[in-house]
C-alpha cells in the first residue's frame, strides 16, 4: 500500500488506472455516493410516485404529491410548528448561552462545576431527556407543579395544554442543548486578546464599560455564527417533540419532520412522505441562503 | 530527523482557538474588575443558574432512589416516607435489557466513529494534498452536502436497506451514519494548515502517499482527530431517529431507543424509569467528568463546522 512513487526524483509520474489521490478519497466517495447521493436522488424520484409499503409497483404521478401537500392543512401546520419552534428557541438558546459564558468567563471560583452544570445535559441522549422532562412536567407528581403549588399557584398541564405545550418543549430543549452554544461562546471569550483589557484598565474603564466596549464587540462574529447554527439546528426539531408529546395535544406541536415520519412510517405513503421531506429541504436551503447572504453583508 | 521535527512542532498553530481554551487562565479579573459588588452579583447569578440547570438532574436522582410508592406520593413528594432504596436500579438491571442496549450503543457508536474518522481523514488528505481529475468538483459537492439534513433521508434509507438486504442489522444502523461531509471539510482545512516541509523531507526519503498520511500527518493531527472523534462519538451515542427507524429487532436496540421503549411497556413506574434514565446518562457524563478539557476543546473546534 505504501510508496506509490518508488523514487520521486527520477521516475516520471506513472499513469495509473486510479490516481493515488482518488484512491484516498474513494472510501468516503463510495459511502457518500451510496448513502447520500443515491438516497437524495431516490427520495426525489419517490416524491414523483405513489410509492408505498404495499406490494404494488410505484407508479409515476408527476407533481401530484406536491399539489396535494400544498393543499394539505396538516402539512402547513407542521411547517408552521417547525418555524414557530425555531423562532421561540433560537433567541433564548443564543442569549442564555452568551450570559452563561460571560458569567463563567469572569473567572469566579468553581469553573469546573459551572461547566459541568451547564454542559452535562447536552451529553444526555434525547430518550433520557424526554423521560426526565415528562416526569418533571407530570401534572400531579412532577417537580414543577409541586414547586408552583408550594408558592400558592395552580399547577400547569405542561404537555397536555395546547397553549403551553410548545413553550414546555422549548424550555426542555433550552435546558438540554444550551451547553453546546455556551462552550462555543466560552472558547471565543478566551480568544479575546488580554491586551485589550489591559489597555482599557489603564484607561480606567470599569467592568460594565469593558463588557460593552470590548467583550461584546469582540463577540460579534461568533454570535452571528452561533445564531446561524442554532437556526439550522432548530429547524430540524423532531425527536424531543415526538418523545415528549407525540406531536400533541391534537397535533398542536407536531413539526414538519414528524408529519413526514407519520405519513411515511405510520401511513405507509412513502411517495408523499418524500415530497414532504423535499419541501422541508427547500425550507432549510432557503434559511441557509438568507443566512449566507446576511453573514457576507455583515463581514463587508 | 523527521521525528525530531514532529515533536518540535506541537499542534499549537493549528488550533488557535483550542489552545486558547486550554491555556491556563491569566488575569481572571480582567473582565470583572476589582469591584467586590460586581463579583458577588456575578457569583449569585452563576449559582442561581447552576442550581436551575442541576435541578432536573437532582430530581431524577431523588426519584431513582425512592420506592415506587414514595415516588408517586403527592403529599410527601420530597423526602420519602419509607426511606431510600436501590429497588429501582436492581429491577431495571435485573430485567436485563439495559446492559445489552449499552453494549449495542458502544458497538455502534464505536464503529461509526472509527469508520468516520478514518474515511474522512483520508478524504481530507486527498482533497488537501493530491491532484486528480474532478477533485475540485467532488470537494464542492462535499461542502454543499453539509446542508442536507440527514432526517430527510430516513425514508429512502429505509428502502435502501431493504434493497441492499441489510435491513435490521448492525450494518444498517452504522453505515448511513458514517457519511460526514462536515468532518471531511474540517479535516481538509486542518491538513491545509499543516506545513508541507515535513512531508517533503519524508518524500525525499522515499515515502509514498500512504506513509506520509499515516506516519507524518496523522501523528501531527492527534488533537484534531481526537476532537473529531469525540464529536462524532457523542452524536452517534445519542442518535435516536435512525436507530429507531432502522431496527425492529429488540436485540439491536441502542440505549436512546431502548430506554424510551420501557416507558411504553411499563407505564408509570417513575422510580424505575428514573433509575434507568440515570444509568443511561451515566456513561457519557462520567466520561465528561474525566475528559472535560478534551470534550470542551472538541466542541469548540468541531462544533463550528470549520466556519
Amino acid at each position: 500500500m505504501s510508496s506509490p512513487h518508488a523514487s520521486p526524483r527520477t521516475a516520471p509520474p506513472v499513469r495509473r488506472f486510479l490516481p493515488p489521490g482518488l484512491l484516498f478519497a474513494l472510501p468516503f466517495l463510495v459511502l457518500f455516493g451510496v448513502f447520500m447521493v443515491w438516497p437524495l436522488a431516490q427520495g426525489l424520484w419517490m416524491s414523483l410516485t405513489d410509492a408505498s409499503f404495499s406490494a404494488h409497483a410505484p407508479a409515476f404521478v408527476g407533481l401530484d404529491n406536491f399539489t396535494e401537500a400544498f393543499g394539505d392543512a396538516e402539512m402547513w401546520r407542521g411547517l408552521w410548528h417547525t418555524v414557530w419552534f425555531t423562532l421561540l428557541s433560537t433567541v433564548p438558546l443564543v442569549l442564555v448561552a452568551l450570559g452563561m459564558a460571560l458569567l463563567v468567563h469572569t473567572g469566579l471560583p468553581g469553573q469546573w462545576v459551572w461547566r459541568l452544570a451547564f454542559f452535562a445535559p447536552y451529553l444526555l441522549p434525547v430518550g433520557v431527556v424526554s423521560l426526565l422532562w415528562i416526569w418533571l412536567y407530570q401534572p400531579d407528581l412532577g417537580l414543577y407543579n409541586h414547586l408552583l403549588r408550594a408558592v400558592g399557584l395552580d399547577g400547569v398541564a405542561w404537555l397536555s395544554d395546547e397553549s403551553v405545550a410548545m413553550y414546555a418543549i422549548v424550555l426542555a430543549t433550552l435546558w438540554w442543548t444550551v451547553g453546546f452554544n455556551f462552550l462555543l461562546f466560552l472558547a471565543a471569550l478566551q480568544a479575546v486578546p488580554d491586551h485589550l483589557y489591559e489597555a482599557a484598565a489603564i484607561d480606567g474603564a470599569g467592568a460594565w464599560r469593558r463588557l460593552w466596549s470590548i467583550t461584546l464587540p469582540q463577540l460579534g462574529r461568533i454570535t452571528a455564527v452561533v445564531t446561524v447554527l442554532q437556526i439550522l439546528a432548530s429547524l430540524k426539531v423532531f425527536e424531543q417533540v415526538y418523545l415528549l408529546t407525540k406531536g400533541g395535544p391534537d397535533n398542536s406541536t407536531r413539526p414538519i419532520l414528524e408529519y413526514m415520519y407519520d405519513v411515511g412510517f405510520t401511513g405507509y405513503r412513502l411517495g408523499y412522505a418524500s415530497a414532504i421531506s423535499y419541501i422541508f429541504f427547500v425550507l432549510v436551503l432557503l434559511a441557509s441562503a438568507v443566512q449566507i447572504v446576511a453573514l457576507r453583508r455583515k463581514e463587508k | 530527523m523527521v521525528s525530531t521535527d514532529v515533536t518540535a512542532r506541537p499542534a499549537a498553530p493549528v488550533l488557535p482557538r483550542a489552545s486558547a481554551a486550554a491555556r491556563p487562565r491569566r488575569g481572571t479579573n480582567l473582565t470583572l474588575g476589582e469591584s467586590g459588588l460586581a463579583r458577588v452579583l456575578a457569583l449569585l447569578a452563576l449559582a442561581v443558574s447552576a442550581v436551575l440547570w442541576l435541578l432536573p438532574l437532582a430530581w431524577a436522582l431523588l426519584t431513582a432512589f425512592k420506592s415506587e410508592q414514595d415516588a408517586s406520593d403527592p403529599v410527601d413528594w420530597f423526602w420519602p416516607k419509607h426511606g431510600w432504596t436501590l429497588d429501582g436500579f436492581t429491577t431495571v438491571v435485573e430485567r436485563g435489557a439495559l446492559p445489552l442496549w449499552m453494549l449495542n450503543s458502544l458497538l455502534i457508536a464505536g464503529a461509526v466513529t472509527a469508520v468516520t474518522v478514518l474515511v474522512s481523514a483520508m478524504a481530507g488528505y486527498a482533497f488537501s494534498r493530491t491532484l486528480f481529475a474532478g477533485r475540485r468538483g467532488l470537494f464542492a459537492l462535499t461542502v454543499a452536502a453539509v446542508l442536507v439534513p440527514p432526517q430527510m433521508l430516513i425514508v429512502p434509507w429505509f428502502q435502501q436497506m431493504l434493497t441492499l438486504g441489510i435491513a435490521d442489522t448492525y450494518a444498517a444502523v452504522i453505515l448511513p451514519q458514517t457519511v460526514a461531509p462536515v468532518m471531511v471539510f474540517i479535516l481538509k482545512k486542518h491538513f491545509d494548515s499543516l506545513p508541507r516541509e515535513l512531508e517533503e523531507a519524508a518524500r525525499i526519503d522515499g515515502a509514498g502517499h500512504w506513509r506520509i498520511f499515516w506516519s507524518v500527518l496523522l501523528p501531527l493531527s492527534r488533537p484534531m482527530l481526537a476532537a473529531v472523534a469525540i464529536f462524532v462519538f457523542i452524536g452517534a451515542w445519542n442518535n435516536f431517529l435512525w436507530p429507531f427507524v432502522s431496527t425492529s429487532d429488540p436485540a439491536l436496540m441502542t440505549l436512546p431507543v431502548g430506554i424510551t421503549s420501557v416507558k411504553d411497556a411499563y407505564g408509570v413506574q417513575y422510580a424505575q424509569t428514573m433509575a434507568s434514565a440515570v444509568l443511561a446518562a451515566l456513561p457519557l457524563v462520567a466520561v465528561f467528568v474525566f475528559f472535560q478539557r478534551h470534550i470542551v476543546k472538541s466542541v469548540a473546534t468541531t462544533g463550528l463546522g470549520g466556519q
